[in-house]
């Protein structure tokens, strides 16, 4: 199990074009990847529910996983929103 | 399309204001000759004995004034410029108004085989009927491997590699009450600048479909005649291909794909197909999300506005909250 705690960086937060970046991501991982907000967990695998998780700019995130390549699917998670999804 | 024949002109079925009302009255040997322009010439120059630039592989039209010079020539029994008019290649002749040809123009043009038509419509109104008629026969076509059925009234185009199951979603969308157009061979003409009609390949086999299992099977007698049509306009391109993990497909849809036809955009769904996934179902659903874009609603983009939109609400909620609990520290609160 690898945690890390992310913070949305980009103005808009995470609407429909980022969620389907992070699907995409998460998709390339066997493990299971969630997202942790307040007291709701979703898998990363779900663009709907990664959409209406409501993240915000600058609010908080957990993001976990769980599997043979949990480091790598955290890594690569955690990398999409420090690029901000190449948005402003 | 083959060769496109004086004689297919005349057997062109158009009505109304479409009509060409053409009647062979000459030269009938001649109605096999290709017409290979879609276009018309008014042979005045060439009656007066000019003819360089002479349009002579298009149809002559003999209007009144055109008439009226036959006459004045024959009258004058200068005819010779009727042999020379006649050695070009021309598909046919013809006399608007209900006009007739003078004496010496018909045996020549009975001699070398040219036919004479003849119209009771004005030059003008002939000139633009036939320009329509001869723009559809000569319109860019090309034929494509796929199936065309019409889903809720959309013209859905489905391609795919043989064995994807192309003709079983069009069987299954047939049984849920839709049209099939065309199986496996669509010819597809454009038409009117930037409309995609299509239709069988070839009309005279009728509506059949092969199915894997089955064999060829006739839809018409199978489902009804509300079950085919004969032609329809390409409104919607899905592709269907084997799932493929590796590749990216598109879960938003707010994009808006399109793949050329004959230099036309047509919008284009790429379905990927993999057992368990009802693939009619899916190409119904994308035929009426497509009506709904016609009419001004883009489901993908309204639904990313809404959450943009709630982002903004909540965050601006969020900040408010923030300074609410985090009064100045003289009350040594906050986090």
């Amino acid at each position: 199990m690898t945690e890390r705690d992310i913070t949305i960086k980009n103005r808009a937060g995470i609407h429909a074009r980022p969620a389907a970046l992070i699907v995409q991501t998460a998709g390339r991982y066997d493990s299971d990847i969630y997202f942790r907000k307040d007291s709701e967990e979703i898998s990363a695998k779900s663009i709907m529910g990664i959409i209406t998780l409501g993240a915000g700019y600058n609010s908080v995130l957990k993001v976990v996983a769980d599997g043979p390549d949990e480091e790598e699917a955290v890594d690569a998670v955690a990398s999409l929103f420090e690029s901000r999804f190449e948005e402003e | 399309m083959g060769k496109f024949t004086v004689l297919d002109l005349l057997d062109l079925d158009l009505k109304e204001h479409n009509a060409l009302n053409l009647k062979c009255i000459g030269g009938r040997p001649g109605l096999t000759r290709e017409i290979r322009v879609p276009d018309l010439n008014r042979p005045g120059l060439a009656l007066n004995g000019f003819f360089e630039n002479f349009g002579g592989e298009r149809i002559q039209i003999f209007g009144r004034g055109e008439t009226a010079f036959l006459n004045k020539l024959e009258s004058e029994g200068n005819t010779e410029v009727l042999e020379r008019f006649f050695e070009w290649e021309i598909p046919c002749v013809l006399f608007t108004h209900g006009l007739e040809p003078t004496p010496e123009f018909s045996r020549i043009a009975e001699e070398v085989q040219c036919p004479v038509l003849q119209t009771d419509l004005t030059s003008s109104d002939f000139s633009s009927r036939v320009l329509r008629a001869l723009g559809n026969v000569f319109a860019a076509h090309e034929t494509v491997h796929g199936v065309l059925v019409e889903v809720f009234g959309i013209g859905v185009l489905i391609l795919g590699d043989s064995g994807v199951g192309k003709s079983e979603a069009a069987l299954e969308l047939v049984e849920r009450g839709h049209r099939l157009v065309a199986d496996d061979a669509v010819e597809i003409r454009c038409v009117s600048g930037n409309i995609l009609l299509a239709q069988g390949a070839n009309r005279a086999l009728g509506h059949h479909m092969e199915v894997r299992g089955l064999g060829i099977i006739n839809i018409t007698h199978l489902f009804g005649v509300g079950a085919i049509r004969d032609t329809k306009q390409v409104q919607l391109v899905v592709e269907l291909e084997l799932w493929d993990s590796e590749k990216v497909y598109d879960r938003i849809g707010a994009d808006e794909r399109t793949k050329e036809i004959l230099g036309v955009k047509v919008p284009y769904l790429q379905v990927p197909v993999k057992p368990g996934r009802n693939i009619p179902i899916i190409i119904e659903t994308g035929s009426m999300n497509e009506r709904l874009k016609k009419m001004g609603y883009y489901s993908a983009r309204e639904f990313n506005q809404s959450v943009l939109k709630w982002l903004e609400r909540e965050n601006a909620r969020s900040a408010y909250f923030r300074s609410r609990n985090t009064p100045p520290d003289v009350f040594g609160g906050g986090d």
